[in-house]
């Protein structure tokens, strides 16, 4: 091979890594929390990796665990097909490949120091806000009031119920739930998540606001922000796309001329104006 | 580098020896039309070809290919098809697009699996002899090329001009014992074949310097034009297919009979078919025919071109007109349409 190839890495070459642990959390979502085998694993909230199974194939997952918490990386892997499928057959012990951490679009862990943040979550969109709700709340005094809405459909898809629990009872949150359709264990609020916008405490208009969830639940989330006047440079949004490569090789990812994998897959929302298959 | 001449005849015994000392792919007749493929007889060398069937975008990223091979629960180990080729007779504008692969394939994130392909290649361009029925390199500024070969060739009459541009150029030039240093009888009838070419190479004529694409289409989003033309879609990928610089891909598991060992292969992907951007639970992106036709040809005239220093990423090889059924593939036709429309300016 020649010198310039040899040189370089493989692109598309998964690393291995270690299950450390692996439990069901309902029917269709596994909780997983990895090692890498090899060398130390940097990452920022937002990020994401490919995930392979040998013989089945790859499929992008988002970090969900904060960076501030050691001892590996956590996933949540919703059952959907082939590759999601074989995922939910690995236990503790299994090997499997990972690339990444992958996407420059993170969270703006920075930018939003000394802010109010405000996080709205539609069902498993919670999972890669997670990561960023943990570095906050571990970083506590940098930030400003801390918001966290989440909307599930029913009861029993709510996710992380222990962590949800806990983020309530602290005094330093505002952690608000709704259900689209609840049965009678649910004793509060209910509806889509966008009906507990007008129930937020702190000043949304100066606040970073994040914001992941189905893809139709983007429009009626910026709705209501515009409504209540949150500029659109302060708005983050958490897109979700075909993805083969994970590199910005394959195209399939593509809104307009962005590749999701390299520049998202976070996106501040002024920046997706020259993007209309965004939203 | 040098520039030197070789009659036509001291040039087929050339090939003969280069056949028996590498692994050369040359453009062939295959039936009444032309594709490159491997070659065993200089005499089948069809430098008079008007366009190859398919481009040669094979020999960098062919229709399938394995990019790892892994053990079941083990790990993963890359694969390269690493041995040297020429390639004889890659056009101009098929040239262009190799240029345009290159930085593609190594911006950003550089994929050696390509690029390890592109390196063993020696590639031997040719300026074109005969305008195929649709090409329209003239209008896109692709009917010469300047760079990206090793060797170019040039066809005045009974000889060639040769010009070794590379290293490998001339090495491979080394074996035409016979070839002279080109005299300004065979420069100057070069420089015609080019004017000829910069002109005669327009089977559709562009209403406009390519450069004002992206702007063209900056205000074409909402134009009816992508309706209208998708309308008749088959969503078939012919013309993503066929295009020397369409590269999306998929990527797929093969798990070999053992059940423990397999390979990572991936494949040609085309953003015309249906369930491109399709994605779990479902949902898809670019769902109506009118979003994915769109797209293609704002990949073309606007997307590719903002990741290669403006470049456009349409050649004019005019393969795509061919491929079409319902005939509506023609990006010169839809850009005219949007400049009789929008204006230029
Ligand atoms: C940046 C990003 C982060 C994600 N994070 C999570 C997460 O934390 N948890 C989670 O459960 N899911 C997440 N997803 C969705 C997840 O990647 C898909 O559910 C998964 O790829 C489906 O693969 P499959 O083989 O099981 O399904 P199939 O339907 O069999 O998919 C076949 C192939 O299509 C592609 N594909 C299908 N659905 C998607 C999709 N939604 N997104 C991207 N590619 C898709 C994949 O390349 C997959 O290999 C994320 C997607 C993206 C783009
Ligand atoms: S878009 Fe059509 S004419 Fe242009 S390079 Fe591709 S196949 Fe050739
Ligand atoms: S534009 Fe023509 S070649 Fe391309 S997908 Fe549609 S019908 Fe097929
Ligand atoms: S996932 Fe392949 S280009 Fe983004």
């Amino acid at each position: 091979m020649c010198q310039c190839c040899a040189e370089k890495k493989d692109i598309y070459l998964p690393e291995l890594a270690t299950v450390m642990d692996a439990k069901a959390m309902n029917v269709t979502e596994r909780y997983l929390r990895l090692a890498m085998d090899d060398g130390p694993f940097d990452f920022v909230p937002g990020q994401f990796v490919e995930v392979s199974v040998a013989g089945i194939g790859e499929a992008p997952i988002t970090i969900s665990s904060s960076p501030t918490q050691n001892g590996g990386f956590e996933l949540v892997v919703r059952k959907v097909g082939n590759v999601t499928k074989a995922i939910h057959n690995l236990n503790k012990g299994d090997k499997l490949g990972i690339r990444g951490p992958l996407g420059d679009g993170m969270y703006p862990v920075d930018e939003a120091k000394g802010k109010n943040v405000v996080f709205i979550c539609g069902g498993i969109g919670l999972v890669p806000q997670r990561s960023f709700v943990n570095y906050v709340l571990d970083n506590r005094d940098d930030y400003g009031e801390v918001t966290i809405l989440q909307g599930t459909k029913e009861y029993d898809q709510r996710l992380f119920t222990d962590e949800v629990a806990a983020w309530d009872k602290r005094d330093d949150v505002q952690m608000l739930e709704t259900i689209d359709l609840p049965d009678k264990r649910w004793k509060s609020n209910v509806g889509v998540v966008t009906k507990l916008i007008p129930m937020i405490k702190s000043e949304l208009k100066s606040a970073v606001v994040l914001v992941c969830g189905p893809p139709v639940m983007y429009k009626f989330v910026l709705m209501s922000l515009e409504e209540h006047e949150v500029p659109h440079e302060n708005i983050f949004l958490n897109l979700e796309r075909k993805m083969k490569c994970g590199v910005g090789k394959c195209g399939h990812c593509q809104i307009n001329s962005t590749y999701t994998c390299m520049d998202g897959p976070v996106f501040r929302y002024s920046d997706l104006a020259t993007m209309p298959e965004a939203i | 580098m040098s520039v030197k001449k070789i009659a036509k005849k001291d040039f087929v015994e050339f090939v003969e020896t280069l056949i028996r000392k590498e692994r050369v792919f040359g453009v062939q007749a295959k039936g009444d039309r032309f594709d490159f493929a491997p070659l065993e007889s200089a005499q089948d060398l069809r430098l008079d070809y008007d366009v190859t069937l398919q481009p040669p975008k094979k020999f960098f990223q062919p229709p399938a290919e394995v990019l790892m091979t892994f053990e079941v629960g083990g790990g993963y180990q890359s694969q390269y098809d690493d041995e040297p080729f020429v390639l004889l007779g890659v056009h101009p504008y098929d040239m262009v697009a190799i240029n345009q692969m290159d930085e593609l394939f190594s911006q950003d994130n550089y994929d050696t699996h390509y690029m390890t392909r592109r390196n063993n290649a020696t590639i031997v361009a040719c300026d074109v002899a005969k305008p195929s029925e649709n090409v329209f390199a003239s209008s896109m500024g692709t009917a010469v090329v300047k760079s990206g070969y090793d060797v170019l060739l040039t066809d005045i009459g009974d000889s060639y001009v040769c010009e070794a541009a590379t290293e490998k150029g001339e090495k491979l030039m080394a074996a035409a014992k016979k070839a002279v240093p080109a005299d300004d009888a065979a420069l100057k009838s070069r420089e015609a074949v080019w004017a000829k070419n910069k002109k005669g190479l327009n089977r559709h004529e562009l209403k406009c310097d390519p450069a004002y694409l992206p702007k063209l289409l900056a205000k074409a989003y909402k134009h009816p034009v992508w309706e209208e033309r998708a309308k008749t879609c088959f969503s078939c990928g012919s013309c993503n297919q066929v295009c020397p610089t369409c590269y999306c891909f998929n990527v797929q598991d093969d798990v070999n009979w053992d059940m423990k060992t397999g390979k990572r292969e991936r494949a040609w992907d085309g953003c015309l078919l249906d369930g491109f951007t399709k994605v779990a639970g479902e949902h898809e992106f670019r769902k109506q025919r009118a979003d994915r036709f769109r797209h293609r040809i704002y990949r073309k005239g606007m997307y590719v071109p903002e990741k290669i220093g403006g470049q456009i990423a349409c050649v004019g090889c005019g393969r795509c007109v061919a491929a079409c059924l319902p005939d509506i593939a023609n990006p010169v036709a839809v850009y005219n349409r949007l400049i009789d429309d929008l204006g230029i300016g």
